[in-house]
């Protein structure tokens, strides 16, 4: 069965389109939405974008590889991102990528066997002056403490 | 002491990011001084106001809208580049954050100069819990008849420092990866999809409707004889209350860490200052009684770039200092040039190495070595800038990095995590 995007993601890509002269433009802003939908940018995933867009693989290939955020290989329906620049490292950033490897048993952008969580250490979130900070389920933790990572933690194995 | 704020004047009240708040708080008044000018009188207020580019260069404003070819009726475009990345940095999350209209009235005001009828606001994609926001103000906005004609639309990346260069933000804008362009032609001559384009910082326009309200003479008059107007500083690392601050470009560095902050954290001495974003060479503690604007910087030997204040007390290991900075520019090299993409590969290695106790002394020769073979010779100014921190640390605190090498470790205290 081929893969097809769902009618809310259409409609969202068909919205975002009447923005730019081509097709091509609202690459980057269409594969977040596919990963949002598919999780990781699997092939399949890489090809339906595509085809929708009307680009080769290799012009969807080169973006996916190019940018951070977007991800080939699945992450944990938790992901942890971690400042580990300057003003946070000096705030104890490596010491929370030791604590979260403790934690969860695995090392950075390995997802737990169950699934359900992954993190990896990021650049600079723009957060230093409450670091250490980290974005995770889609917001900022500002001087994060122990206390947040285990209750994000204890509320990820009940969901 | 006492100096007025300009862009965050209105920052205490909470609704100011409303479309009813912000008119409350007098927005959208430069706006209508706006459209009783000619867009060449806008051009020239801005010239006139001395207003300089706020996300790092330095660039006088007025000056860079005069690049934009005169021809009526072409097709061109406004970028404000929100890609905030610079390590240090996070004033334009803050000012976006508490005031979108204010972005959207600077916006429209260069707009109408400018004779341009597209913008898209670049915005880093871990900003994106502020879309929602955004795009409410943008509805309002132009439901009230704010934006003129304007169409605006959010445009987001997905994690790369480079596609805050402005170039490597159009190519990113296009769907590609954030490849830097040679340059000539410059972005105003042939920029996003081939036609004239201008690309602003989130700051920088920001401070276009005060100037239109109280005229560019008041602006210079705040400013120094170079700059007109305040900077919004952000300030991090060990001083007592770290944040952003807006301040009068003609405050010395020392008096933003000893009275804007509150002096250093835990009262311990200081030791090094980043002045200006992780491009900016280091200063020393005897070093910054020096007036933060973009001039005295330079003479200073170093930059103020992003506005980024990173501050260090003196239990702090310099060489662990330099290695977090070139870590992260090797990371986000882009790896089009060479003497980039190795350059910054190979300072990672060696710094690292000497953080380890694995360095030797002829290391901190080669490492100077290396920096010269990457200076002025690339696309863009990622690899100056990875070297800023690099030159400055083994120059100035050469003695940290010996005693790595000559103890064979790294003695200084481990960064702790202080969160319970």
């Amino acid at each position: 069965m081929t893969l097809s995007f769902s009618a809310a993601t259409q409609k969202k890509i068909d919205e975002i389109l009447r923005h730019y002269p081509n097709k091509r433009a609202p690459l980057i802003p269409v594969l977040v939405l596919a990963q949002e939908e598919f999780g990781e940018l699997r092939d399949d995933v890489k090809r339906l974008v595509a085809t929708t867009l009307e680009l080769t693989p290799s012009e969807v290939q080169e973006a996916v590889t190019f940018y951070s955020q977007l991800k080939e290989r699945p992450v944990g329906k938790i992901h942890f991102q971690v400042c580990k620049t300057l003003s946070c490292d000096l705030a104890g950033g490596e010491e929370i990528l030791e604590y979260l490897r403790e934690k969860l048993g695995v090392e950075a952008n390995v997802v737990t066997p169950d699934g359900r969580f992954s993190y990896e250490g990021v650049e600079c979130l723009a957060s230093c002056d409450t670091a250490p900070a980290m974005f995770c389920r889609g917001r900022y933790f500002e001087k994060l403490t122990r206390d947040q990572i285990d209750a994000i933690i204890r509320t990820g194995r009940l969901e | 002491m006492t100096f007025e704020k300009i862009i965050t004047k209105h920052f205490d009240d909470p609704k100011l990011y409303t479309l009813k708040g912000y008119l409350s708080c007098g927005g959208y008044e430069g706006l209508k001084r706006a459209r009783k000018k000619e867009p060449q009188e806008i051009i020239d207020t801005i010239r006139a106001s001395k207003l300089r580019g706020l996300g790092g260069a330095g660039f006088p404003t007025g000056v860079k809208w005069g690049f934009l070819p005169k021809k009526p009726g072409e097709k061109r475009y406004l970028c404000v580049n929100a890609d905030e990345g610079e390590p240090g940095t996070f004033k334009d999350r803050y000012l976006m954050s508490h005031s979108p209209h204010q972005l959207l009235e600077g916006i429209t005001i260069a707009c109408r100069a400018l004779e341009i009828d597209t913008c898209y606001i670049y915005c880093r994609y871990e900003f994106r819990y502020l879309f929602d926001r955004f795009n409410q103000a943008i509805a309002d906005a132009k439901k009230e008849g704010f934006l003129d004609n304007l169409e605006i639309h959010l445009h987001h990346g997905a994690g790369a420092y480079i596609c805050g260069e402005e170039t490597a933000l159009l190519e990113s804008i296009e769907g590609k990866k954030g490849f830097p362009r040679p340059k000539p032609p410059f972005p105003a001559i042939k920029g996003l999809f081939g036609k004239p384009t201008l690309i602003n910082n989130v700051e920088t326009v920001m401070f276009l409707p005060s100037i239109l309200v109280n005229g560019p003479e008041w602006f210079l008059k705040k400013g120094v004889e170079t700059a007109g107007g305040n900077r919004v500083l952000a300030v991090s690392g060990h001083v007592k209350n770290p944040g952003c601050y807006e301040v009068p470009l003609s405050i010395s560095l020392k008096n933003v860490i000893f009275e804007i902050c509150g002096g250093m954290k835990d009262d311990k001495p200081l030791k090094a200052v980043i002045p200006g974003g992780a491009s900016a060479p280091i200063l020393k503690a005897d070093e910054i009684d020096v007036g933060i604007d973009f001039d005295s910087l330079a003479k200073a030997g170093t930059m103020a770039g992003s506005g980024a204040v990173m501050v260090f007390n003196e239990e702090t290991c310099m060489v662990r200092v330099v290695h977090n900075l070139i870590h992260f520019f090797s990371d986000e090299s882009c790896g089009q040039c060479t003497p980039c993409r190795e350059g910054t590969t190979w300072l990672k290695k060696i710094i690292y190495g000497i953080e380890k106790g694995e360095g030797s002394e002829s290391d901190l020769d080669l490492l100077l070595r290396i920096t010269g073979q990457m200076s002025a010779k690339t696309i863009c100014a990622l690899a100056d800038g990875a070297i800023g921190p690099v030159r400055s640390g083994v120059e100035k605190f050469r003695d940290d990095f010996i005693k790595h090498i000559r103890e064979k470790r790294c003695s200084w205290p481990k960064w702790s995590w202080r969160g319970n």
